[in-house]
């Protein structure tokens, strides 16, 4: 059977190279809204007197996810409808694993935040740093590692889930796969299974190369003391 | 320079923390804030550069009120060290260095060139340290740029929350040593917290002693060990006052004139003839160049052919600058009972005993009875 699935990979490169192309597409866009809104949420409910904030938008994101992907694009389907948006497609996939890809970069952003040395943070505001200045010179370029590390979490997430936006018309990986369950093809349900799980791995590698890269220098050093 | 007036400070819990505190620290005088944990030394300190604002009162620097500043800048004109010292991690040690001269704008090169001169004063090259990481250095280097990091854009005050509270004795005495000959040269005028009455009386030109958030006594070390207000202070500096006291004293205070000295190549029977005639034991010794040498003692006398015979060489010698309680150590050590003060040229220029220390701190428990 996974030789069937190796002879449909060589023989239909340009098709399996387009869905995976379409999946990456979907994902990538997802995570950096997702990193955007994820950052900038988690900054603002990481400062003073937001503690209940924090609590509870952090809470409200670990429900989002446990909705059902399925449930949830039907949702969206629906919301989207409502606004008389394109409730088919890309839109509401996109959307659903922005909202899943969240609650990682968060919950990341409001604990690197909030871990940074206290000593540090009074001797910043102590040498006349304004609050903007801590956050960017001091709090931000030690949390940027952790934020990175939740990123991941969510693409590599993020990288399943798409594969069941196919159902929506969203294209992607979910092609081959629900393509081939319908019509008992199980080599391209193994090719595409394959592909995404590969997909997975080597977006795990590659971020980790890139968190490794963004820790500062004096942090990695004190790490290995 | 630094003027607070009537200041308390009332916390949203309502616990009172410092009560009515006024004083004056002058320009270039080394203050330091000293009490028991919980005294309000700490929240004093922090409400002269506004890291905790004040309930009542108002505090001037220079004449100025501290609350018509804007809050970044009065800090930035404000040296700032505290005992988790807060080096930042990702930064180097003279990107550490430059925090203030950076937040002021200061051209690049005149940053870097600050950083050097700074890592040269507190005692570390900075060809070798400019590029680390804080987590590259010791705990004692990290505190020796914490130090020189409150000194970064040259302010003229400083404020010290006991910044060398965590680290080793050796290490804390030796950077406490070297810090005060760094403020000799500066002359900055210094807030200091601490706990520690040692390292009061050692750093401080004045203490400011508290308990409960009040203002208990403001006197220089010396005053505090001699005339300590109520039984607080007396209990705080400790039942050896006495011998905290002397390190206050120098060796030139106390020493007495040396009324008798022979020379080495004087015969032994001239010796035992000086010695009778003023009925002394001993008298101390010098070369032809007038340089102390040793003791001679009437009992080495009798059994020996020549004075560099008998001759009994000073085990340890004081400068006059040196603090009486290590004078009193070498007295202790000493076959006479005597020490010998000596000017860097190795002369005689006085002689410490027993009697003379004694006389002093009379003078001192007098003064204590008024």
């Amino acid at each position: 059977m996974i030789q069937q699935a190796w002879q449909y990979m060589i023989e239909y490169p340009d098709k399996l190279l387009g869905w995976t192309w379409q999946h990456l597409q979907i994902v990538l866009i997802a995570n950096a809204v997702a990193v955007v809104l994820g950052v900038l949420i988690g900054m603002w409910v990481s400062g003073k007197g937001r503690e209940q904030i924090a609590d509870g938008v952090i809470y409200g994101a670990s429900i989002l996810m446990t909705i059902p992907s399925l449930a949830l694009f039907g949702i969206l389907m629906g919301v989207l409808y409502a606004m008389s948006l394109p409730s088919i497609g890309m839109l509401p996939v996109v959307i659903a694993l922005t909202l899943y890809g969240l609650l990682p970069i968060i919950r990341n952003t409001h604990t690197a935040l909030r871990e940074v040395d206290p000593a540090m943070i009074e001797a910043g505001r102590g040498m006349g740093m304004s609050g903007l200045q801590l956050l960017l010179r001091v709090k931000m370029p030690l949390a940027v590692p952790v934020i990175l590390a939740g990123l991941r979490q969510a693409m590599v997430m993020n990288i399943g889930i798409a594969a069941i936006g196919s159902y929506l018309g969203a294209g992607g990986l979910g092609q081959p796969i629900f393509r081939g369950l319908a019509n008992y093809r199980k080599d391209l349900v193994l090719a595409g299974a394959i592909v995404v799980s590969v997909l997975a791995v080597l977006t795990d590698l590659v971020m980790s190369g890139v968190e490794r890269l963004v820790t500062p220098k004096g942090v990695r050093i004190g790490r290995k003391t | 320079m630094i003027r607070l007036e009537h200041v308390s400070k009332v916390f949203s819990d309502g616990t009172e923390a410092v009560k009515d505190l006024s004083l004056e620290i002058a320009e270039g005088e080394f203050c330091v804030f000293l009490g028991p944990s919980g005294c309000g030394k700490t929240t004093s300190l922090k409400m002269i550069n506004r890291l905790i604002p004040i309930t009542r009162g108002k505090i001037y620097i220079n004449g100025v009120d501290t609350q018509k500043r804007n809050v970044n800048e009065l800090r930035r004109d404000i040296g700032y060290a505290i005992q988790n010292i807060g080096l930042f991690p990702h930064l180097t040690v003279a990107q550490n260095i430059s925090t203030v001269p950076m937040l002021k704008h200061w051209p690049r090169d005149r940053q870097h060139k600050r950083a050097r001169e700074l890592l040269d004063l507190v005692g570390m090259p900075p060809d070798t340290f400019m590029d680390r990481y804080p987590s590259e250095l010791s705990g004692g280097q990290q505190q020796r740029v914490g130090v020189a990091r409150c000194l970064g854009a040259d302010p003229p005050i400083l404020l010290m929350d006991e910044p060398f509270g965590a680290i080793d004795p050796i290490t804390r005495h030796k950077l406490q040593e070297e810090f005060l000959k760094i403020q000799e040269r500066l002359q900055k005028t210094i807030a200091f917290v601490t706990h520690d009455i040692d390292e009061a009386i050692k750093m401080g030109d004045t203490i400011a002693l508290m308990r409960n958030g009040e203002l208990i006594q403001y006197a220089d070390p010396a005053a505090l060990l001699a005339q300590p207000k109520d039984r607080f202070v007396r209990d705080f500096v400790g039942a050896d006052r006495v011998l905290k006291g002397l390190r206050l004293l120098r060796a030139r205070d106390v020493m007495r004139l040396p009324k008798l000295t022979i020379r080495l190549r004087e015969s032994v029977s001239d010796a035992i003839q000086l010695l009778e005639a003023r009925s002394r034991s001993w008298v101390p010794a010098i070369d032809d160049d007038g340089r102390f040498v040793g003791w001679i003692e009437r009992e080495d006398l009798e059994t020996s052919s020549s004075l560099t015979d008998a001759l009994t060489p000073a085990v340890s010698t004081a400068a006059p600058r040196t603090p009486l309680n290590e004078a009193l150590s070498m007295m202790l050590g000493s076959a006479t009972g005597s020490v010998a003060v000596l000017d860097d040229d190795e002369h005689l220029v006085g002689l410490l005993s027993f009697g003379a220390i004694r006389d002093v701190l009379a003078l001192d428990d007098e003064s204590e009875d008024e």
